[in-house]
């Protein structure tokens, strides 16, 4: 794991014009990677530099491309375009075997180790020592003690893997990600579920690694910690390179604007406007004290929310958006804290209790969560109230017929029949008959968790439209989108998350990009 | 020309659409086989469609069909309902029978093992035998719900203990009710020209069906066996709705065990059912449901049912031995399996777009 003769080999053959950072030229490089799937533009002309000894975070908000990058860099998706240098050499990795032929290795979030194996047998799988056909058993198991050790990782070689911690497990998915030679190490996401000492001790490894040459691509959500860590920082958006640089050329601020897009449109059609006597005079439709899911979901937060308001919740993917509005709902258990329904103490203990509440959500994955593919659009529409009057109660099939009817018709629903299955639909006319299943249950609280993301233009401003309209019928709304702009158009108040935290929430003066942004890049302003 | 498009354009929607309907119905398959074995019967036997009266009783050919249908058809009610809900198959409705119908035995039978007076009332038995029917299918829901165990491993729990508890329930010994009151159930009821399997059998066919449109339930499973998240997110407890389905099958295992023990009179824990669960699963997917849940289809499941028995009917009657019948029912499950997967599904899709070109450039 020395860098000497890479160092050498990177100069030959390569144009300067690449190396646009460091001393040194990158021992690893992407040049005008190219990928697309049927119908999406999923890469567009992207650069990518790694250089060994440093630990680079690849940053950007759903759909930037980053999964995509590195499925193409370690042979899970053939690039279309673009061209590939190891250590100056060009190099073609058509296969995951490839990639760990030249020494790339990734640990995903999911981890794939033998939880019930020794933790010197997951190390050593598939190329254990052997002494006369057999597997030798001491030399593994010192081999693995000496590995540990060297990597500082407080773990017995001879323990089973699972009695040990998902952070401990992670860095000794590591620890065998770089025992195979690895000069090149991806870390997709590693710290999404562990806690904050874990997270130090994850940072000590990578550390290590960074100190023995490894170059290390670091994904990651946290905001915090990619200052924490890291060297140089790559961002992507919408499929293309948006900044490539070192980590102190780019203040927080700039980051979550180059993440977000920096496009400020001029807001002329802002038609909110805020009753400002609401905030005092009335007893909010929700108000949450301390309400916690639970550390590594959401931080225990303070929240009203008012009769006829469109409140947002801003911040970076993963920072907890979504499951603060979950736990409000009843979607993830909420461990501490107290909700109140209009003044009144309520213990929501699952979701039906919060529908009987009069609230109801329409989730971020629409796909995963939301639809009930093989079903018709008539029974995704009438579901939710049918589940609301329980088993007895049936809708008859008139009365089901003429909801159905009456939303395809008022949210303007393209589909065959009431009898098409939600699957053949568009996805903006899936995301319609969710939003009809939804008011048919006539809640006072509505929560829209990106209820605009991948869907047509026409069918957005539709939705923004409805927003607003709903409000004026003095529904509550909780609206969660990754588009600003959309926000700002709808909303009279935005909370504000970042790293399962709400850290703000602006309203007035400071309902602007700019502010928001600012807000969610926090640290240093 | 344009004129010519549009003739191809109605001819390749009348076409297609009617190609669609056909490969899309998911009762086309089974109702398929089903005309397959008539037209094999018609054939073959020629007094297929006679029906006399003997003995008091309705018989004849498919009489008998549907009388020896009648487990069958109570068992794959329960497994339709549970692969909707479960996306998985329960396998221990035999062992269930065996559990019921011994409960019902020992009610009946105290601590003898052949006697012709009850020991308690007739329907007091039954109710008990339909109870423990009960618990068994609510310790496999439990399972399965709670414990998020997949149905089939579950079930594997009661296929191999069930009868060996069934068999202490009547302490070890296959017991014999003589008092002819026990016949009722599964034989015949004094008077009544139809055999009550048959009754019996078509009663809870009915009674399902109403159960599964008259209340949500219906809606209720499918939705659950589509997609556990979105279900829970719209209120719907999946848990209670997936052990309920278990429940249920339980209950009319139980039921299918006392009709056949009543119709042999007495109660063999060892043969009772013996691989029915197996040939519910076949006739569920026969009925062109989804083994791995969501949508499905009682008169599929039903038609599918009648169908795995009228063949084994129709091969017995051509002096196909019982050992031989397996490898029938192997050729037709073959033939599922292939029809129902997503290549041959595709090559037929192909396969009827290059005959539709043709007739085309035939017809231009």
């Amino acid at each position: 794991m020395d860098n000497v003769k890479q160092e050498q080999n990177s100069s030959d053959g390569m144009d300067k014009q690449y190396s646009d950072s460091g001393t040194t030229s990158p021992s690893l490089r992407m040049i005008g990677v190219g990928k697309s799937f049927p119908g999406v533009r999923a890469l567009n002309n992207v650069d990518f530099n790694l250089h060994c000894g440093e630990i680079h975070a690849l940053m950007g908000e759903n759909g930037a491309g980053k999964s995509t990058l590195i499925k193409v860099l370690t042979g899970v998706y053939p690039m279309d375009e673009g061209k590939v240098y190891i250590d100056g050499k060009q190099t073609f990795i058509r296969s995951p075997l490839d990639a760990q032929k030249y020494g790339i290795s990734t640990v995903y979030q999911e981890l794939n180790l033998c939880p019930n194996l020794t933790v010197a047998e997951n190390l050593f799988l598939g190329r254990e020592p052997l002494k006369r056909g057999l597997i030798d058993w001491k030399c593994m198991n010192q081999e693995a003690d000496k590995l540990l050790k060297e990597l500082n990782i407080s773990a017995e070689s001879t323990a089973q893997l699972d009695s040990y911690s998902i952070a401990i497990q992670q860095m000794i998915a590591i620890a065998r990600a770089v025992n195979t030679e690895c000069k090149y190490l991806i870390l997709d996401e590693p710290t999404s579920s562990l806690d904050a000492d874990e997270v130090e001790g994850l940072f000590k490894l990578m550390r290590q690694l960074r100190k023995n040459q490894v170059g290390i691509i670091f994904i990651t959500h946290f905001i915090e910690q990619v200052y924490e860590i890291c060297d140089r920082i790559t961002v992507l958006r919408n499929g293309e390179l948006v900044e490539e640089c070192e980590i102190e050329n780019l203040p927080r601020f700039e980051l979550v604007k180059k993440m977000m897009g920096k496009e400020i449109e001029v807001l002329s059609d802002l038609n909110v406007h805020i009753d400002e006597s609401i905030y005092e005079s009335e007893v909010p439709v929700l108000e949450a004290r301390d309400l916690s899911s639970g550390g590594s979901k959401v931080a225990p937060f303070n929240l009203r929310i008012y009769k006829g308001e469109v409140i947002g919740f801003s911040g970076l993917l993963g920072s907890g958006r979504s499951e603060l509005v979950r736990t409000i709902y009843g979607a993830d258990k909420a461990i501490e804290g107290q909700q109140y329904i209009k003044g009144k103490n309520v213990i929501i203990k699952n979701t039906l209790d919060a529908m009987k509440h009069g609230m109801a959500y329409l989730p971020e994955d629409r796909k995963a969560e939301g639809i009930l593919a093989d079903l018709s659009v008539r029974e995704n529409i009438i579901i939710a109230l049918q589940a609301k009057q329980g088993l007895f109660k049936r809708l008859s099939r008139k009365e089901m017929e003429e909801y159905a009817d009456e939303y395809i018709k008022l949210l303007n629903i393209k589909t065959a029949s009431q009898e098409t299955p939600i699957k053949s639909l568009s996805g903006g006319n899936q995301q319609k008959v969710i939003l009809a299943r939804w008011l048919l249950t006539n809640p006072e609280f509505m929560i829209l968790d990106e209820p605009t993301r991948g869907i047509d233009v026409g069918t957005k401003t539709e939705i923004q439209k409805l927003i607003l309209k709903l409000a004026d019928e003095g529904k509550s709304v909780a609206f969660i989108s990754s588009e600003l702009d959309e926000m700002l158009r709808t909303c009279s108040r935005i909370v504000v998350m970042r790293d399962r935290q709400k850290v703000g929430e602006l309203t007035d003066s400071d309902l602007n990009q700019d502010t928001i942004m600012r807000t969610i890049a926090g640290g240093e302003q | 020309m344009s004129d010519l498009k549009v003739k191809n354009k109605l001819g390749e929607s009348t076409f297609v659409s009617i190609a669609k309907s056909l490969t899309s119905n998911r009762l086309t398959f089974s109702v398929i086989i089903l005309l397959i074995v008539v037209i094999q019967n018609i054939i073959t036997t020629p007094g297929f469609f006679n029906i006399t009266i003997a003995n008091g009783l309705i018989s004849g050919y498919i009489p008998n069909i549907l009388d020896e249908a009648s487990e069958l058809v109570i068992v794959t009610l329960g497994m339709t309902l549970v692969t909707a809900a479960s996306g998985g198959q329960d396998i221990s409705a035999g062992a269930i029978m065996a559990v019921a119908a011994s409960f019902c035995g020992l009610m009946l039978n105290g601590t003898e093992y052949r006697t012709d007076v009850f020991h308690s009332p007739y329907i007091v038995a039954i109710i008990v035998g339909l109870l423990g029917g009960a618990l068994c299918g609510a310790f496999n829901g439990f399972l399965v719900s709670k414990l998020k165990m997949p149905p089939m491993l579950t079930s594997l729990i009661l296929f191999t203990a069930g009868r060996s508890i069934a068999k202490q329930i009547t302490h070890g010994q296959t017991i014999y009710i003589m008092n002819p009151v026990y016949k009722w159930l599964g034989v015949q009821i004094p008077g009544v020209p139809i055999r009550t399997t048959i009754i019996v059998s078509t009663l809870t066919v009915i009674i399902i069906t109403l159960l599964t449109r008259l209340t949500s339930v219906g809606l209720y499973i499918q939705s659950v066996g589509i997609n556990d998240a979105s279900s829970r997110l719209v209120g719907l407890n999946s848990s209670v709705i997936k052990l309920l389905t278990f429940v249920l099958y339980g209950v009319l295992a139980g039921l299918a065990g006392l009709v056949g023990s009543s119709s042999i009179g007495s109660v063999n824990s060892g043969e009772l059912g013996l691989g029915i669960e197996m040939d519910a699963i076949l006739a569920v997917a026969l009925g062109g449901n989804n083994l791995g849940g969501g949508k499905f289809s009682i008169a599929g499941s039903i038609i599918g049912a009648y169908t795995i028995q009228a063949i084994t009917t129709t091969l017995y009657a051509m002096n196909v031995r019982a050992d031989q019948l397996n490898v029938f029912k192997a050729l037709i499950i073959i033939v599922i399996i292939v029809a129902n997967s997503d290549v041959f599904k595709a090559k037929i899709k192909r396969f009827t777009q290059t005959i539709f070109s043709k007739n085309v450039s035939v017809g231009g």
